[in-house]
């Protein structure tokens, strides 16, 4: 189980590189859109950070499935920091489009918002990995259901992606449509840069936080064989 | 500030907290590695010193 | 092929059998399921429309059908067998499979009571809403048997079912009241079943992982 965290400090300097030149072109370099005004800003880091967080839930369940596939310990660890980094990431993008929602319509909340209210639902779904894994002691047995569980997950996001649709403007009228894909060519590279630098910054986040957990449990090792 | 200003600025300050917030708990985690690693160092170190003074008694016996 | 399905016939019938002599568990659904009804006609107020009491019958039916799976494993659980199931000389899939028929079956009793008592307190019950039932419950079984399966390995058993089915069963809700609702129920319906064609394989295709030691 190697230790080295190659990837890590590579996808850090990416992140930081293009996230701050992001961030200028954001403020410095972007046009104001004509109809949101300087509240549409708000789009570049709210949806970069949707994407991570799709990106990290389905990296989790990459690992999960060679988890079951190789029967190799090393890729349930993989697959929890990734579930976790998505958590974390999806956590930021309720939090996010809340406060797009509040200063576009005046409310905390929408439940015509399908972007946000999928993420409530995964929110639901990965919080119950979480209280599913302390609840069964460490193992394979662990990891298995775990990567079982985070196969699901993936499977639920197109489902409750297509529900929602398909629930269209039946129970909650929706007033308030969001549409940034009107972008033009300045705005839409300026997106591209922010979202390869939240990817970047995902990443390299789940690296470290991979190379924490082997370094503990490493450690607790060579306890056991020091004791 | 206008309004809109604010609320642009606290979603791209609540992306910061978290990245810095991984920061804090980040430097602790590496403070109890550091502590750990020190105390197992020591355990080796013991374990090397007790070997050496063994030897010297179980020579007579060849 | 044949033998994989004698195998799921034979766990079938051993469950239905068990069920049939002890009478555990559809007559706690049955009367659970009513029972929720009565407390829904006291909490949905008059002006409610017919809409929200269709819902209402849904969230009945979700819960119901938890209670019930929550029973799935109960013998193999307290009668330590579950290792003996799983030393049987069949695919580890033909457990899912058997489990997930005896589950439909239980919740077809469960709602051959609840809709003509739907009709009776609230409001008539329509073709669509039969169909979006049947289709509904096929999910359930599936996704829940595999759940069960999962919370036999917790610690807090009982306690983490709730929580590992209510977020999948959401999109079945959606399905559900969409297809009792509307004019046109046809895409809910359909929805309804690409829910249970996809959720079933995977649940068939992970059992497996799940009950290995």
């Amino acid at each position: 189980m190697s230790l080295r965290n190659r990837s890590g400090p590579a996808l850090a300097v990416c992140a930081f590189a293009l996230l701050l030149g992001g961030i200028a072109l954001v403020f410095w370099w972007a046009p104001t859109d004509a109809d949101q005004g300087f509240s549409q800003k708000i789009f570049y880091i709210h949806v970069p950070v949707a994407l991570t967080a799709y990106a990290c839930f389905a990296w989790g369940a990459w690992k999960a499935l060679r988890l079951l596939w190789t029967g190799n310990e090393r890729h349930d660890l993989e697959s929890y920091t990734a579930i976790h980094m998505g958590t974390i990431f999806g956590v930021l993008t309720l939090v996010t489009g809340a406060i797009w929602a509040r200063i576009s319509w005046g409310v905390w909340w929408s439940w015509g918002e399908r972007q946000l209210v999928v993420f409530l639902i995964l929110f639901l779904f990965y919080s119950a990995y979480f209280m599913l894994r302390y609840s069964i002691d460490p193992g394979p047995r662990r990891a298995r259901t775990s990567a079982v569980y985070a196969l699901f997950g993936v499977v639920l996001i197109p489902i409750s992606f297509l529900a929602i649709r398909i629930l269209g403007t039946l129970l909650h009228p929706a007033v308030f449509t969001r549409d940034g894909v009107g972008m033009t060519g300045s705005m839409f590279v300026t997106f591209l840069v922010v979202l390869a630098g939240m990817l970047c910054l995902g990443f390299a986040l789940y690296h470290t936080e991979l190379a924490g957990k082997r370094l503990d449990a490493r450690l607790r090792e060579l306890r056991r064989a020091l004791a | 500030m206008t309004t809109s200003e604010k609320y642009v600025t606290a979603a791209y300050l609540v992306v910061l907290a978290v990245v810095l917030l991984y920061v804090v708990i980040y430097s602790f985690k590496m403070a109890r590695l550091s502590q750990e690693i020190a105390e197992l160092a020591e355990l080796a170190r013991a374990r090397a010193d007790r070997n050496p003074e063994r030897e010297p008694e179980q020579a007579p016996v060849a | 092929m044949t033998a994989y399905f004698q195998d799921v016939s034979v766990l079938a019938r051993k469950d239905l059998l068990l069920e049939l002599r002890s009478r555990d568990t559809v007559p706690s659904m049955l009367l659970f399921v009513v029972g929720a009804l009565v407390v829904f006609h006291f909490a949905l107020p008059d002006s409610a429309g017919d809409d929200a009491a269709r819902g209402l019958l849904w969230i009945a039916i979700l819960f119901t059908a938890l209670l019930g799976l929550g029973r799935v494993y109960a013998a193999e659980r307290e009668r330590g067998l579950l290792d003996g199931l799983l030393l049987a000389p069949c695919d580890r899939s033909a457990i899912w499979l058997a489990k997930t028929m005896s589950v439909i079956a239980f919740l077809l009793l469960m709602e051959a009571i609840a809709l003509p008592a739907f009709a009776l307190f609230f409001a008539p019950v329509t073709g669509a809403m039969v169909a979006a039932v049947i289709l509904a419950n096929i999910g359930i079984a599936a996704v829940g048997a595999l759940l069960s399966a999962i919370a036999l390995s917790s610690r807090t058993g009982d306690l983490i079912l709730p929580l590992l089915f209510l977020p999948l069963a959401i999109p079945i809700v959606i399905g559900g009241v969409g297809a009792s609702i509307v004019d046109d129920p046809a895409r809910f319906l359909w929805f309804l079943g690409l829910y249970d064609g996809i959720f079933a394989i995977i649940s068939w295709a992970s059992f497996e992982y799940v009950v290995t030691e």
